[in-house]
């Protein structure tokens, strides 16, 4: 967001059509995609994949709906590239995110066979002959399996996700025993994927409460023995949003794709509330 | 409806470079971001093993002996005064992170704990020296955690999803740029001062690459379209351990951590072809050495086609504690127990040495003599300062991209806040229009995705870890046939929500362009050094080749080749042993 009191407060973007050779775009709605393409039978070594994908195009329809598409793959292949292969070849139109293909940019987190993960950490070998395709829960969908992350990442930078702390000298390192540094190891990892956040039915039914992730990216601050915010984060979390809103499901802890052990720590941040600092 | 903006300081791309310079800048001047990704999803994240400083705290260190080994390890197309200050700059560099908060491994009196890496050494080649400060196996993803976190501190304005598609310049100055709304299909022009293009690389050229989806080379295709030179576009590196048949990076830090590699006779082959620092020899002779290795019948794999990465001799302790992603990922994608068996891997595109020429200022620089264009800049790895020369060393592209991302965010600021704002180009968002309605109205006769693969495919072969004149000729009229299949895409999607369709397509003729650039400047060189290597011509070749490529796009399309020389200093080109 821009901060208004800032001398160079950006001003208002202007409409205006400079440009004379007419819109990019022509009216009326799309054409609809086009029917799947035959497929042969799966080559030595392949096998079939039939993923059903749970569509949404609001150009096109106000419901979603669901489609299936018939792929051959080798068994070791990820899911995204089943799903790349059926955007490819089969229907354009297919909308996902994603970018580093091997677990780590967060991109791509959906809902497989009932379960939030992230499609190129699943292999098609474990999920074939059929595999159902959602968008990840609890965020608006704005396209397929492309969901609104504002309100996630929202509550992310409501928790003052960076090191509040203006001491030492700046030309030297602070130290940090390597006991204080594994305190708050795990939650050093997350990568803001979302999965958590969007497999807890509280945050399905509470718009207001900040989920799993953020939470986490609190932890990762408030138990670096460096941070000096941690009476600030821990006063937001105490609030009607916060940690209490956690009934200790257990669903971001089996959903987070890097192994945090979320749930425990969402437990340790209730317990300094409730105990250390207040 | 195109809407307009504008800023003093446009940076594209918020990677460790962007989200460094947005740092830098926004504190000074009105400053927009703009990037194709979440600013986390960038591909710094994925980097693994750590960025090198001579802080000493290990072992005895200096930033001179830093400076060699990049040098050195650039086969000596470094320019020597870029090295020097990175090297010396490195240090502040990793003291700021610290109090940024990133969360460095310790020693155990609570210093910033570092680690060996692949042609990093002590006192000159003398024996592999721990320089590398790190983060477990993954330093890249809380560099660029860090980055982002200091930007929502400053409240860096953001523009999400919105990839940059043309470079606007009045008169030979930079007056903003053109992006595409990817959530609304609406086009956005950014007025400004000065714009930074911090893109990235261009691996996804290759078949088999370390790199993500989004590396499409964006940034140097987009300025080279506008009449700037693409720099030493011949040397990308191939990193030697990628995962079997993926590409998925396995870091350098296994080899750091005592890691070896493995040939099918069970032999240490890099014994014999660097005997001093062994398995810790730079990447380009690595994946030479696994090249010939496979080529004399050594390969491992189903195909006979990769080498082994061995860690099984190491403490559980190291492997769990200081390399847990790497081992995930070997169980994940392969499903082989690193602690119980070695890991096949095989060389994988990783590094795009070359791209936009600037000086150490990151100010876009034109022709042999250096001209800058005024407001226009570009720092990581989408540009060449060039810091790397022929081959860059393990560590020094986390180093690179916080060192000139800052310079870089400097400088634009300090430009901008002296500058007027130049009036736009007429028409100016006229040729992206007339790109994306090509597109969409397009015939709808080839598959992009297939004349992709087939552009990665044979840029694999034919211009890979072995490059050769007749591969590179044939690889031209490829290209070519390439280019003209290109024009008779479509898109099957017609709607503006999310049109993710039409935008790679878009990629595409970046990847076809960057691909161009490549080949001409590869054929060109008749020599071999650091990541080009010629088999018609296996030597250096110091008389005719101390000198940097330059390529420009013609009018008509034709590739026309400049070239500059080194910036040398206190280290005299010699053979490069280890």
């Amino acid at each position: 967001m821009p901060d208004d009191t800032s001398p160079w407060a950006a001003p208002e973007p202007e409409d205006t059509e400079l440009w004379e050779g007419g819109p990019l775009w022509e009216e009326g709605p799309p054409r609809e995609p086009g029917a799947s393409p035959r497929i042969g039978p799966p080559a030595e070594g392949q096998v079939r994949l039939t993923v059903r994908i749970r569509r949404y195009n609001p150009e096109l329809r106000e419901e979603s709906w669901w489609e299936e598409h018939a792929v051959n793959m080798e068994p070791t292949d990820r899911l995204l590239d089943a799903l790349h292969q059926v955007k490819w070849y089969h229907d354009g139109t297919l909308a996902l995110r994603r970018s580093c293909a091997h677990g780590v940019c967060g991109s791509d987190a959906m809902m497989i066979d009932g379960r939030n993960r992230l499609a190129c950490k699943v292999l098609i070998k474990d999920v074939a002959p059929k595999c159902t395709v959602e968008p990840i829960r609890g965020l608006p969908v704005l396209k397929d399996l492309i969901v609104d992350m504002e309100p996630f990442f929202e509550g992310y930078h409501a928790m003052l996700p960076y090191l509040i702390n203006d001491e030492g000298d700046p030309r030297r390192e602070r130290l940090q025993s390597p006991e204080e540094r594994h305190r708050y190891d795990d939650t050093t990892k997350c990568i803001l994927c979302a999965a958590c956040t969007t497999s807890c039915p509280i945050f399905w039914g509470d718009e207001e409460y900040v989920g799993p992730a953020a939470i986490v990216n609190a932890h990762r601050f408030i138990y670096d023995s460096r941070d000096r915010g941690a009476d600030e984060r821990l006063r937001i979390l105490s609030e009607r949003t916060g940690v209490f809103r956690c009934r200790t499901t257990f669903n971001c802890t089996e959903a987070c794709p890097r192994g945090i052990e979320v749930t425990k720590a969402i437990q340790e941040v209730k317990r300094s509330i409730l105990f250390d600092r207040f | 409806m195109t809407t307009f903006h504008t800023y003093d300081a446009v940076i594209v791309g918020a990677g460790g470079a962007g989200l460094r310079a947005a740092i830098e800048a926004s504190d000074r001047v009105r400053t927009g971001v703009i990037s194709k990704l979440y600013p986390t999803r960038s591909h710094t994240g994925a980097a693994q093993g750590g960025m090198c400083a001579a802080l000493s705290n290990v072992e005895e260190d200096y930033p001179e002996w830093h400076a060699f080994d990049t040098v050195k390890g650039g086969d000596y197309l470094v320019d020597q005064p870029a090295a020097l200050l990175m090297c010396e700059e490195a240090i502040d560099a990793i003291y700021e992170l610290e109090h940024w908060g990133m969360p460095f491994n310790r020693t155990t009196d609570g210093r910033i704990d570092q680690r060996r890496f692949g042609g990093h050494t002590r006192n000159h080649g003398e024996a592999p020296v721990k320089r590398a400060c790190y983060v477990a196996d993954r330093t890249g993803h809380m560099i660029l955690q860090t980055l982002y976190q200091q930007c929502i501190k400053r409240n860096v304005r953001f523009f999400n999803e919105f990839y940059a598609l043309d470079l606007l310049l009045t008169d030979g100055r930079v007056a903003g740029i053109v992006a595409y709304e990817l959530a609304t299909g609406e086009l956005h022009v950014f007025r400004a001062k000065s714009v930074l293009f911090a893109t990235g690389g261009y691996g996804r050229v290759f078949r088999i690459t370390s790199n993500a989806h989004a590396l499409t080379g964006d940034g140097p295709a987009v300025v080279w379209r506008r009449g700037v030179p693409l720099q030493d576009m011949e040397f990308f590196q191939f990193h030697p351990t990628g995962i079997y048949k993926m590409g998925i990076l396995i870091s350098e830090a296994v080899r750091g951590e005592g890691g070896i590699l493995l040939n099918s006779e069970g032999e240490r082959f890099m014994e014999r072809y660097a005997p001093t620092v062994k398995d810790l020899a730079p990447r380009d002779l690595v994946s030479r050495a696994i090249y010939q290795e496979i080529k004399e019948g050594r390969g491992v794999g189903s195909r006979r086609d990769a080498a082994y990465l061995d860690v099984r001799h190491l403490p559980h302790e190291v492997i769990e504690e200081k390399l847990p992603d790497v081992t995930e990922f070997a169980r994940v994608y392969l499903g082989v127990e690193p602690t119980r068996e070695p890991v096949p891997i095989q060389p994988t595109a990783h590094y795009a040495m070359g791209g936009i020429p600037t000086n150490t200022d990151a100010q876009v620089v034109l022709g042999p003599e250096e001209t800058p264009v005024a407001g226009l800049y570009a720092a990581g790895e989408c540009a060449c300062v060039s810091v790397h020369g022929a081959n860059r060393l393990g560590t020094n592209s986390l180093l690179d991209i916080v060192v000139f991302g800052r310079r870089g965010g400097q400088h634009m600021a300090r430009f901008a806040g002296e500058a007027d704002l130049p009036e736009p180009p007429s028409r100016q968002e006229a040729s992206t229009v007339e790109t994306l309605r090509g597109l969409l109205r397009g015939p709808n006769i080839e598959f992009v995705a297939d004349i992709r693969a087939e552009l990665q495919r044979h840029m694999f072969d034919l211009c890979g870890v072995v490059r050769s004149e007749k591969g590179l000729r044939e690889l031209q009229g490829i290209l070519a046939g390439l280019r003209e299949r290109y024009g008779l895409v479509g898109i099957q999607d017609q709607g503006r929500v999310f049109n993710t369709e039409l935008m790679e397509a878009v990629e595409l003729g970046f990847l076809l362009d960057v691909s161009d650039a490549i080949v001409a400047s590869a054929l060109a060189r008749d020599e071999s050094r650091g990541g080009h290597y010629r088999e018609d011509h296996q030597l250096r070749d110091d008389d005719h080749w101390l000198r940097h490529s330059l390529a420009y796009r013609e009018a008509d399309g034709s590739i026309h080749l400049e070239h500059k020389d080194v910036k040398l200093g206190p280290y005299v080109p010699m053979e490069r042993k280890y």
